[in-house]
């Protein structure tokens, strides 16, 4: 059985942490971290509720190993919120209803962040495009879309009138 | 679930990768960007005893054209792929593919070697490689060597490879003057993979057609080109009939199993629709439309 000792940044902490080979890195994410934001919700690399940004990139977590981020920034659900003011994509679901169960929330949230990050003036075909990698049982996904709709338009705001 | 126990090592070069697999032999596999193998290993259907992971080595992403060649690391991620502008400029029918493989989620760790050289008639690069004649470029213990995309797929989810050499690179002749190429993909839902799909790449002569290589995406258990529709368009002006001749031939010579995605006679049929509609838009690429 492989060990490794692996030492990554996780919402802008450093960790150390041993791990087995064969952890998957939403395992060690929930279960040694405890951060519970992240979730599971298939086997089979389909749902997205464990989506997290690995290197500024969205990666489904469940499908990649803990040793693997060794060296890696990861971002999670957790690290989105700038202390107690919440970012503008969790104050578009809050606003907007984008959530109802809440299940596949963590993983839409930062699935939307990267889009925005990559396109921040998203068309709405281009939304429902970088959310198509997350599942939502729930919501029917219009207010998934307005709920990133508002954040787009709240963060362009932010960019424009500088404070 | 869990994958079973498995030695991990993360070389820095090609070099100390190739010597790890001559020295674990068949028990070891690569892992690139994960997306087929974790998931199989998740469901112990894949069980290596050593993993060789190749992301840890710098210089195999990279999409370039060089010497009439597009260029592209093994290791490119399929959303580099989708997001180059040269890629959008030039190879439309790559550009059609990288935007319908999996998720975008999928799609940032997913490898374009990777999905090669699993082998999978059901992943969307085989038929496209098949199409623009690419060729394969592995390094092992003696060196590199190309490999032509006609010879690489050998049986369900085998390459040839050897066990000890590595994909490095894929290299795909840059279209020339008068040709054009397009894939159509019918899928049940974002994310999945083809009922069916099919990939065109063809050169014309104002309305004939004087070369055309057609590949197919999960309707045969390796993935195959469609020389029977190939034939029916060379040489030919195209008209109605002979895009009618020519996805008839493609449904005849695919080889699909019954699954859930649909029955055979429902997939033969849809090869034929697609491999008409992915012809008609390679053949307006190609005039210019
Ligand atoms: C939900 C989901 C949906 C998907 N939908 C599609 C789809 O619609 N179309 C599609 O085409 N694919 C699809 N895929 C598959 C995805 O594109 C895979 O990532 C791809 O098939 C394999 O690429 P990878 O880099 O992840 O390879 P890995 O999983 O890392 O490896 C796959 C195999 O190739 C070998 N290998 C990898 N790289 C090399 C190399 N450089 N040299 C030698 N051997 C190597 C490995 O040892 C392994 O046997 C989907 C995957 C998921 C999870
Ligand atoms: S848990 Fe469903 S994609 Fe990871
Ligand atoms: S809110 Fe319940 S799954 Fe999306």
């Amino acid at each position: 059985m492989s060990k490794h000792t692996i030492t990554l940044t996780v919402n802008g902490t450093e960790v150390t942490k041993e791990v087995e080979a064969r952890t998957l890195l939403v395992h060690f994410i929930r279960d040694d971290l405890e951060l519970t934001g992240t979730h599971i919700g298939c086997d089979t690399t389909s749902c997205g509720a464990c989506t997290v940004m690995l290197n500024g990139r969205t990666v489904k977590s469940c499908t990649v190993f803990a040793v693997q981020a060794n060296g890696a920034a990861i971002e999670t659900i957790e690290g989105v919120a700038n202390g107690a003011t919440l970012h503008p994509l969790q104050e578009g679901f809050w606003e907007k209803h984008g959530l109802q169960c809440g299940y596949c929330t963590p993983g839409m949230i930062m699935s939307a962040k990267h889009l925005l990050a990559k396109n921040p003036n998203p068309t709405e075909e281009e939304i429902r495009w970088g959310i198509s990698g997350n599942l939502c049982r729930c919501t029917g996904y219009n207010k998934i879309v307005e709920a990133i709709q508002y954040a787009a338009a709240k963060m362009q705001a932010a960019e424009e009138v500088p404070a | 679930m869990i994958p079973g126990e498995f030695d991990y090592h993360s070389p820095r070069t090609l070099q100390e990768a190739v010597g790890l697999l001559q020295q674990h032999g068949d028990g070891a596999k690569i892992v690139a960007g994960g997306q087929s193998l974790i998931p199989a290993m998740r469901f112990r259907l894949a069980l290596p005893e050593v993993l060789i992971d190749i992301n840890t080595i710098d210089g195999l992403e990279y999409i370039r054209e060089d010497d009439g060649h597009l260029m592209i690391g093994a290791l490119t991620r399929e959303s580099d792929l989708e997001e180059s502008a040269l890629v959008q400029q030039k190879y439309h029918l790559l550009a059609d593919a990288a935007r319908v493989i999996a998720d975008p989620v999928v799609r940032n760790r997913a490898t374009v070697g990777g999905n090669l050289a699993h082998a999978d008639p059901a992943n969307d690069h085989p038929a496209v490689m098949l199409a623009y004649n690419a060729e394969l470029i592995a390094l092992g213990p003696h060196g590199t060597r190309a490999i032509p995309i006609d010879d690489f797929f050998v049986d369900l989810f085998e390459n040839a490879l050897a066990d000890n050499e590595i994909l490095t690179e894929i290299r795909i002749p840059t279209p020339g003057p008068g040709s054009g190429g397009a894939y159509y993909k019918v899928e049940r839902k974002v994310g999945d993979y083809a009922i069916s799909a099919t990939a065109v790449q063809l050169t014309m002569n104002g309305n004939t057609c004087t070369a055309a290589r057609i590949g197919l995406t999960n309707v045969s258990a390796v993935p195959m080109r469609a020389t029977g529709a190939e034939q029916a368009l060379i040489g030919k002006p195209i008209t109605n009939e002979v895009l009618e001749a020519a996805g008839q031939a493609a449904a005849t010579e695919c080889d699909p199993s019954p699954d859930l995605r649909g029955s055979v006679a429902y997939k033969r049929d849809l090869t034929r629709v697609v491999t008409k509609r992915a012809i008609r838009q390679a053949v307006e690429r190609a005039q210019g439309g």
